[in-house]
């Protein structure tokens, strides 16, 4: 067994203890809520719980398998990310042509040039090229009423579904320093620093919050954040063997994803405030959807990527 | 088995496209005999709610459907009749050589819950249903026992307008509501109003959607 897949095991290994502990916290809870009642805010504890043994199983798996199991679990990740987002995203019949090519062709193609590793083109393909032909293609269906309003948050949907969630896997396209396959443990760390950033916000805020960083849109406090960012930068410093950053330097990348991603998280409240939403559906059991959970990690994606190919790459 | 094989991949189709969900609103999803009546603005109206029914409960259920369309093309003599078990019922009364109302009734008789669509046809229009047909006031009549539940498939019509071919991947929900019967004495018009009232209640607010 070589280096990186023994690496991936004994991380996985880690967070499955972890996984086991908060299990046996929740069924705990359990055991002391009387005989034949059920106490609401443990079994919904153990949904989550229940769902990051999947989400965890899952990413464990497709790393195992390699790039193309990496690519493949983000493509469908985007794809149910897609759907979520245009299911409550302003669209008319002329669109439909626009928006069946944005699933099937552009999400597609925008994951095969991340599998070719064709940089200039997966930088660029979205942003210019889907940008410029979707309104296009809507335009010759000729309905003018709110256009620039469908093909805007066409677009905008494009961007974050595909585009910045694609940066993800393209950091396999990553050459490291010192020449080895190890890009894919950056995956691995990127999605952990964030994640645990999330989980820690979410539990700091509630028990020690104060101040609201916006009131109307989130409980999301300054106080929350902070800890979830200086827990990010703790576990990315622990985990900075497996980057090519450093100790130092692995506590700063994280401590930057976590900190974008939890203001992404903010503009996804935004949105979901507008729409008049809760959660963008109920996939993912405990957690609400694809873009409820990966809200985060899209936000976090683009700098994350850049950062690493401008100072280490 | 080769119907309930196609029948698995259509159901896993559906689901990958619009990853559709039930809401039990009104009931519960157990094996009762029930009419489930439903707006209509889409063919694929029909395989979504029967998607969403558990396994045990679907090989009971038998939607009403147009024999002229099913019995167009080889492919669809198969999967109407044979994968959905559909009731074929004649749309045309000059045509057709039994009575569609006798062959529902003797579906209930013979114990199947059903899929009706009492607008009739596709709804084309802004209005949220079309005016109901009379059947669902008949039978409800003729078998006062069975459950008229009313199921609102919302997202379909932008999932796959009319004159599309591909679908859209969009989340769909098929929503139940609380069951009616034919009230004693109650006449063709009110009831019918009543069941559009308590079809179109179970429509989701206007979130997005068409511009």
């Amino acid at each position: 067994m070589d280096r990186t897949t023994l690496d991936i095991l004994l991380l996985s290994l880690g967070v499955f203890v972890l996984l086991i502990a908060l299990t046996m916290l929740g069924e705990g809870l359990r055991a002391r809520v009387p005989q034949g009642r059920t106490n609401p805010v443990v079994e919904a504890f153990m949904m989550r719980v229940n769902s990051w043994w999947a989400l965890v199983i899952t990413l464990a798996l497709a790393v195992l398998i390699g790039p193309v199991g990496v690519i493949l679990l983000f493509a469908f990740a985007s794809f149910a990310a897609l759907r979520e987002f245009l299911t409550y995203a302003r669209k008319a019949r002329a669109d439909h042509l626009s928006l069946a090519l944005a699933c099937f062709v552009i999400l597609p193609l925008q994951y095969l040039f991340v599998a070719l590793d064709w940089t200039g083109l997966l930088t660029v393909f979205i942003p210019v090229y889907a940008f410029l032909l979707l309104p296009i293609v809507s335009a010759l269906r000729g309905d003018a009423s709110d256009f620039l309003g469908r093909v805007a948050q066409t677009q905008w949907g494009l961007m974050i579904c595909i585009y910045c969630l694609s940066l993800v896997p393209a950091l396999l396209t990553f050459d490291m320093p010192d020449g080895s396959d190890r890009s894919i443990l950056l995956i691995v760390f990127f999605i952990m620093v964030v994640q645990f950033g999330d989980l820690f916000e979410y539990y700091a805020g509630r028990q020690f919050g104060r101040r609201r960083i916006a009131p109307d849109l989130s409980p999301k406090t300054i106080e929350g954040v902070i800890a979830g960012v200086l827990a990010a930068a703790v576990i990315g410093g622990f985990l900075g063997w497996i980057t090519p950053f450093g100790m130092i330097g692995a506590a700063a990348m994280a401590a930057l994803a976590s900190f974008t991603g939890l203001l992404g998280s903010l503009v996804f409240a935004a949105i979901k405030r507008d729409r008049g939403v809760k959660d963008w559906s109920h996939l993912i059991p405990g957690h609400g959807g694809f873009l409820d959970q990966l809200d985060s990690v899209i936000f976090a994606a683009p700098v994350f990527y850049h950062v690493t190919l401008f100072v280490w790459g | 088995m080769a119907a309930r094989f196609v029948g698995h991949a259509l159901a896993l189709t559906a689901r990958f496209i619009t990853a559709v969900r039930a809401d039990w609103r009104g009931i519960e999803p157990v094996a009762k005999q029930r009419v489930y009546f439903a707006n209509h603005v889409s063919n694929a109206d029909m395989p979504m709610i029967w998607t969403v029914l558990p396994v045990h409960m679907r090989r009971q259920t038998r939607p009403v459907a147009a024999a002229d369309y099913w019995l167009k093309t080889k492919l669809r003599a198969f999967i109407g009749p044979e994968v959905f078990n559909c009731v074929l019922i004649d749309r045309r009364p000059e045509a057709r050589s039994e009575d569609p109302m006798e062959k529902i009734l003797q579906a209930l008789d013979e114990g199947s819950s059903l899929i009706i669509f009492p607008e009739g046809n596709r709804n084309m229009t802004d209005d949220p249903l079309l005016p109901f047909r009379a059947g669902l006031y008949n039978m409800g009549r003729a078998r006062p026992h069975v459950d008229l539940v009313p199921t609102w498939v919302a997202n379909l019509n932008e999932i796959m307008p009319k004159g599309e071919v591909i679908p859209l991947p969009l989340i769909c929900t098929v929503t139940f509501g609380e069951p009616i019967h034919v009230a004693e004495g109650e006449d063709k018009d009110a009831f019918l109003k009543r069941a559009a009232e308590a079809l179109v209640a179970l429509a989701p607010q206007e979130s997005g959607g068409r511009a």
